[in-house]
């Protein structure tokens, strides 16, 4: 009885280090190839240089690609509250006909593949002229965005006593005094949590994007692909400098928004 | 609460979030739909789906998409289970080791399979080792085969699975096992009568959610994969059709497929579900 835990703590340990292994393996090597030169073979590479930042900085517009990925990834980010935060109030607190339809109906862009609505969508995007325009991108990425935020801010509605607002309602304040006052400030933390955890993902967001995306509207995960896909036309340290670039910024998000929120979040629990 | 205002206000708040269902997915959905059915000019017609079924080059996609996705997926669930229950309880290290399985997530696919293409390449790290340890000879080919994107979907889908059977079992009450031995019962039998059942909701979602990832699976098909043949999922034919031969009707055809299949294959899992579930009408602690 007593081997057994063991041999299963073994296992788990030996399990997680391989993983651990090979996360830190492929980050380390990106960031170790877009420094050096002439790495052919050996652990480490001969020489270091910090060149492939300058071909990548002359390569693409390094701060268009910053400030598109950010405006994108801002505006997605307080469109979809705006969008998500009433529906998950609603949905919290009522029971209504259709309440069923609504919910799975809001939860359907998680389950339909994105390139099933994303081609007809770009071609809409084409048709409406919002294609490679920062518009459309934003446009096109709320749809996975939205039904997430919507499912991470319910439980945290639901755990704000009605009764407060029905005390509140009895004093004369309004509904928008409510909102303000009691609905606000006491699902401060949803509502950080919400937009910390659709931040993270949305610099990742990359199908939706690459179909919409275009010159000067690319986000930095869409001119990283198009720069692998390409291989053979630049260096691949240049590719791997601009992949330094994208990783930087999405750890830096990634920590600060660990602060905030606890990994298991990154992943929401269904009913 | 349940005043007619309220239930006008109700809908007032649901408003937004209807018009943006409506507008940024049912419409396009609706769109692909029509575009699946008619041709260029607007014509009904049922082409689209006969020109799909008819050339083995992309009717192969459905295939080579099952078959890299199905596995992967058995895979990941597969794995996540033991290690979930093994983290029930919590553990010294939780957040590191956390952490270490949600960066892939973030980092997402592209620069996962851009890296992957050095460590895991003929001079990367990974063959290094394995050549110092003699497993193998000459480096082992990962990159650019059905491998490489197996390894990728693995990488991130492995964590996903995990991380969300964590909040399963983490919820579900301890005193249920605890009961459960004192009734005589040993770890194994505890696991498969009253831990599994309890996890199968959980394990159902997590394998919807992972197959619907591995299912379309695009970029990384592209990048460490061998995209004109042995890894040419059914995304990529759906793109193809799309930007660069301009025929969205063809690929909305596609594309339909895509979804049809992949919702085929989630309610054969829901239906596993619902067999299993009434087995078990206890609820754990949520």
């Amino acid at each position: 009885m007593r081997a057994r835990p063991r041999i299963s703590s073994v296992l788990f340990f030996a399990a997680i280090a391989a993983y651990v292994f090979i996360v830190l393996g492929i980050l380390l090597t990106v960031v170790l190839d877009s420094l050096s030169k002439g790495w052919y073979s050996g652990i480490l590479p001969p020489y270091l240089t910090t060149e492939w930042y300058k071909y990548a900085a002359n390569d693409h517009d390094i701060p268009s690609l910053l400030s598109v990925t950010f405006t994108v990834v801002i505006a997605d980010v307080l469109v979809a509250l705006l969008i998500a935060f009433p529906a998950a109030y609603v949905l919290a607190r009522q029971d209504f006909k259709g309440k069923g339809i609504v919910l799975s109906l809001l939860l359907l862009p998680m389950i339909v593949p994105p390139m099933t609505y994303g081609i007809p969508l770009a071609m809409l995007c084409y048709i409406f002229h919002l294609a490679s325009k920062v518009s459309g991108v934003i446009l096109v990425n709320l749809v996975p965005i939205v039904p997430f935020m919507v499912l991470v801010l319910m439980p945290f509605i639901e755990q704000v006593g009605a009764n407060l607002e029905s005390a509140a309602k009895m004093l004369g304040a309004s509904r928008w005094t409510i909102f303000r006052r009691i609905l606000v400030p006491l699902t401060l933390p949803g509502i950080l949590t919400a937009g910390i955890l659709s931040l993270v993902r949305a610099i990742s967001m990359f199908d939706l994007t690459y179909l919409v995306a275009g010159g000067k509207s690319q986000t930095i995960v869409v001119a990283l692909y198009a720069d692998a896909y390409a291989a053979g036309a630049r260096p691949p340290q240049a590719v791997d400098a601009l992949a330094v670039i994208y990783f930087l910024i999405a750890m830096v998000c990634l920590i600060i928004a660990l602060r905030f929120v606890s990994p298991t979040q990154m992943v929401f629990k269904l009913k | 609460m349940r005043s007619e205002a309220s239930k006008g206000g109700a809908f007032t708040l649901l408003l937004p979030a209807l018009l943006f269902i409506a507008l940024l997915f049912l419409y396009p959905f609706g769109y692909g739909l029509f575009l699946s059915l008619t041709t260029a000019k607007g014509q009904p017609t049922l082409a689209n789906y006969a020109r799909f079924f008819g050339d083995a080059r992309d009717l192969r996609t459905v295939w080579v998409t099952l078959q890299i996705a199905v596995p992967i997926t058995l895979i990941n669930v597969a794995l996540a289970v033991p290690f979930a229950y093994y983290m029930r309880r919590g553990m010294r290290g939780e957040r590191a080791i956390t952490f270490f399985l949600i960066v892939p997530i973030t980092l997402g696919t592209v620069l996962v399979s851009e890296g992957m293409l050095t460590f895991m390449g003929p001079a990367g790290w990974l063959n290094q080792l394995l050549m110092a340890l003699r497993v193998v000879k000459e480096p082992y080919r990962f990159t650019h085969n059905y491998l490489g994107v197996v390894i990728s979907l693995g990488i991130q889908g492995f964590p996903y699975a995990f991380l969300m059977l964590l909040g399963y079992v983490s919820g579900i009450n301890p005193d249920l096992e605890k009961a459960s031995q004192i009734l005589g019962a040993n770890r194994w039998q505890t696991f498969w009568k009253i831990l599994f059942p309890l996890m199968v909701p959980g394990i159902a979602i997590s394998f919807c959610l992972n197959f619907v990832m591995a299912f379309s699976v695009f970029p990384s098909a592209v990048l460490l994969g061998q995209p004109s043949g042995p890894t040419r999922v059914i995304a990529i034919a759906a793109y193809q059709w799309a930007f660069e031969k301009f025929n969205f009707n063809a690929a909305s055809a596609i594309s339909m497929m895509m979804a049809a299949i992949e919702l085929i294959v989630i309610s054969f899992v829901l239906a596993w579900r619902s067999k299993m579930y009434k087995g078990a009408s206890m609820v754990g602690k949520g």
